[in-house]
């Protein structure tokens, strides 16, 4: 009997024409696709009323490989066009991804009022700290002094805190997690999911081919181990300051955008009758 | 009958014609109908949602529209400026959507509350990349409303964006009109094929097939990527050129039933080739000139600006002795008319670019 098995990752991938994928060997983006299959599986998400949008960069071209609807909208675009699709059917749950440039530069402004309006949407960011698919130039996550293709004497601007940018703007949960602790990441995502309301899980990951190449990072395994010596879980976070926490960083409670519309609903015909 | 603004009853139509979701910006001279929206649509359990810009704006209704749901934003010039590129992302994923744009004076801000029939270039060529676009240009408020409910359908049937181009003077304009309850739809078939088999982009013959959207249990796949019929991104030549020539040829092969016009008193020597509310001033100079001097004048009123209709005007206007064509622009449609009659006939154009409504009179001493 096939349904009573356990559903393994392959029954949420698009397996017939769209692999092998387009990403580079040794890319974190196909870690964070794997721990987002797997957080589906266990939450049991029925793939006909799960819908993954996304913009466009490396991070954006995950929802063609996955058996769902999948949406792959404009660049920098991906929380607007997702917040059309949950608002036109509530009934389905919206999963929305994007890298550093395209969430935080290009679409900033519509990471900042999702936040705010608290659709019930889960943000998933994929980190890299650098633009991929167009070659390497610095992104809002980029450090200070780091490389990249547009700053090849340094990065002369500040990275954004994505998470503190989050929360400050109404998110009711954010989390942060690393390619390297795919399980946790797992679980993040779940956690997002889960919760009502607008969700960020920031993911930390590593570019080999362009960001780490060009800083002298190593390769991704060396990028990985990285991420494992300069982590810190949040219960473990105010012994060393130095390290990025990672867990669910702050959570709150606040009524969902479209519970709040529904009430508008009801104000409105009891006003017109 | 009611009072109503063109602005108003561009909202109204589009609520008659089925639309439950409206996300916009405010802007002057198009805010009245996010107004409008704002109030009824949840007495109707529709949407009515004010995103963060124009940009935002469009993605979602594009959203909606892929999701199922008959969607409708409006703005104006600047505003429009910046939906273009989600204007080019509804011609390339085929998915519905009608863009009321109420335009103004421009370039950049421009003059707010002044007319301008500005645009016309701008909602032709405004996108990047090679495709033809749908644009309509009441001139009434009565009209307002059933070109709305036109552009509902067209949309609907074609998959496409439709543009609908009010100015100033035309949405903020009131009159006494009887609009009808009920308004014919068109309503795309459903898929006979299963999920297995069916493609989004497959129908090659009139481009009106089967219509699916998210949370149908179809798991499709939009993009903005030139695609394939199954909709996922292709780089092979011969695939880029169907989706090109199916973008192309879905507006072509449907130009003679898009074509909306009116005409009368073709035999005279001069013609009037007008739309908007420029063309009420060209009724009014038509009503003076034939009254003035008993000889009557020519008008073809242009409902539906783009697709233009060239090889109509050919054949309408090839007797004419020469042609008038006012606009509150520089000159844009103008071109198009001499395409469409030149070398033939003289073409000859009365401008008025300075805020201020094109008079009768001014029409009246371009036909001398």
């Amino acid at each position: 009997m096939p349904s009573a098995e356990i559903p393994t990752i392959f029954e949420y991938l698009r397996l017939d024409n769209r692999f092998p994928h387009i990403l580079c060997p040794g890319c974190g983006i196909g870690t964070v696709m794997n721990a987002m299959v797997r957080a589906f599986i266990e939450l049991k998400l029925d793939k006909n009323k799960l819908c993954v949008v996304s913009g466009i960069g490396c991070s954006s071209r995950i929802p063609g490989y996955l058996d769902c609807d999948t949406y792959h909208t404009l660049h920098g675009r991906a929380l607007p066009a997702a917040t059309g699709v949950k608002l036109a059917r509530p009934e389905m749950e919206v999963v929305v991804l994007g890298g550093d440039g395209d969430i935080l530069a290009i679409g900033g402004n519509h990471f900042i009022h999702s936040c705010r309006r608290n659709l019930n949407l889960s943000l998933i960011i994929i980190n890299n700290f650098n633009y991929g698919m167009t070659g390497g130039q610095f992104s809002p996550t980029t450090p200070l002094d780091a490389i990249a293709t547009t700053s090849p004497y340094g990065n002369i601007e500040r990275g954004f805190n994505v998470t503190e940018i989050a929360k400050a703007a109404g998110a009711v949960l954010v989390a942060r997690s690393t390619t390297y602790h795919a399980v946790h990441l797992k679980n993040m995502i779940k956690r997002a999911i889960q919760k009502k309301g607008f969700t960020v899980v920031e993911v930390i990951s590593q570019c080999p081919t362009l960001y780490g190449r060009m800083n002298r990072l190593g390769d991704a395994v060396k990028m990985l181990e990285w991420m494992r010596d300069n982590t810190v879980s949040v219960a473990e976070a105010k012994n060393d300051e130095n390290k990025i926490t990672i867990g669910v960083l702050w959570e709150t409670e606040a009524e969902e955008y479209l519970a709040i519309y529904q009430r508008t609903i009801k104000r409105a015909q009891e006003k017109s009758k | 009958m009611e009072l109503l603004s063109g602005n108003e009853a561009c909202a109204i139509g589009a609520i008659r014609a089925g639309v439950r979701f409206f996300a916009g910006y405010p802007i002057t001279p198009s805010t009245e109908i996010a107004e409008y929206m704002a109030r009824e649509l949840p007495k109707l359990g529709g949407i009515f949602i004010q995103m963060e810009d124009e940009i935002a704006s469009i993605c979602a209704m594009n959203g909606a529209t892929a999701a199922g749901m008959k969607a409708m934003t409006a703005t104006s010039g600047p505003g429009f400026s910046l939906m273009q590129e989600g204007i080019g992302y509804s011609c390339m994923t085929e998915v519905p959507c009608i863009i009321v744009n109420v335009m103004r004076g421009g370039p950049a801000t421009g003059l707010p509350t002044k007319p301008s029939q500005g645009d016309v270039m701008q909602a032709r060529w405004g996108t990047h990349g090679d495709h033809p676009i749908v644009a309509l240009a009441p001139w009434s408020v009565a009209e307002c409303f059933h070109l709305t409910v036109n552009a509902v359908n067209i949309s609907e049937r074609l998959r496409l964006p439709v543009i609908i181009l009010l100015d100033e003077i035309v949405g903020h304009m009131r009159e006494v009109v009887s609009l009808p309850e009920k308004v014919d739809l068109y309503r795309p078939p459903k898929p006979t094929k299963g999920p297995d088999e069916f493609l989004l982009y497959d129908d090659d013959t009139n481009y009106d097939g089967p219509v699916v959207s998210f949370g149908e249990g179809y798991r499709i796949h939009i993009s903005g990527l030139t695609h394939r019929k199954d909709g996922f991104p292709t780089n092979d030549p011969a695939t880029i050129a169907w989706k090109m020539e199916r973008l192309r040829r879905k507006i072509e092969d449907n130009r003679h039933w898009l074509w909306d016009l009116f005409y009368t008193d073709l035999g005279s020597e001069t013609i009037i080739v007008c739309y908007g509310s420029s063309a009420r001033s060209a009724a009014e100079a038509k009503k003076i000139y034939e009254k003035r001097t008993g000889k009557s004048i020519g008008m073809v009123r242009l409902r539906m600006i783009w697709p233009f209709p060239y090889e109509r005007l050919t054949s309408l206007l090839k007797s004419a002795k020469r042609i008038i064509v006012p606009e509150m622009n520089q000159g844009q449609l103008k071109s198009e008319v001499e395409r469409a009659v030149s070398p033939l006939v003289a073409v000859k154009s009365v401008n008025r670019v300075d805020g201020e409504m094109l008079t009768a009179e001014e029409i009246l001493d371009a036909i001398g």
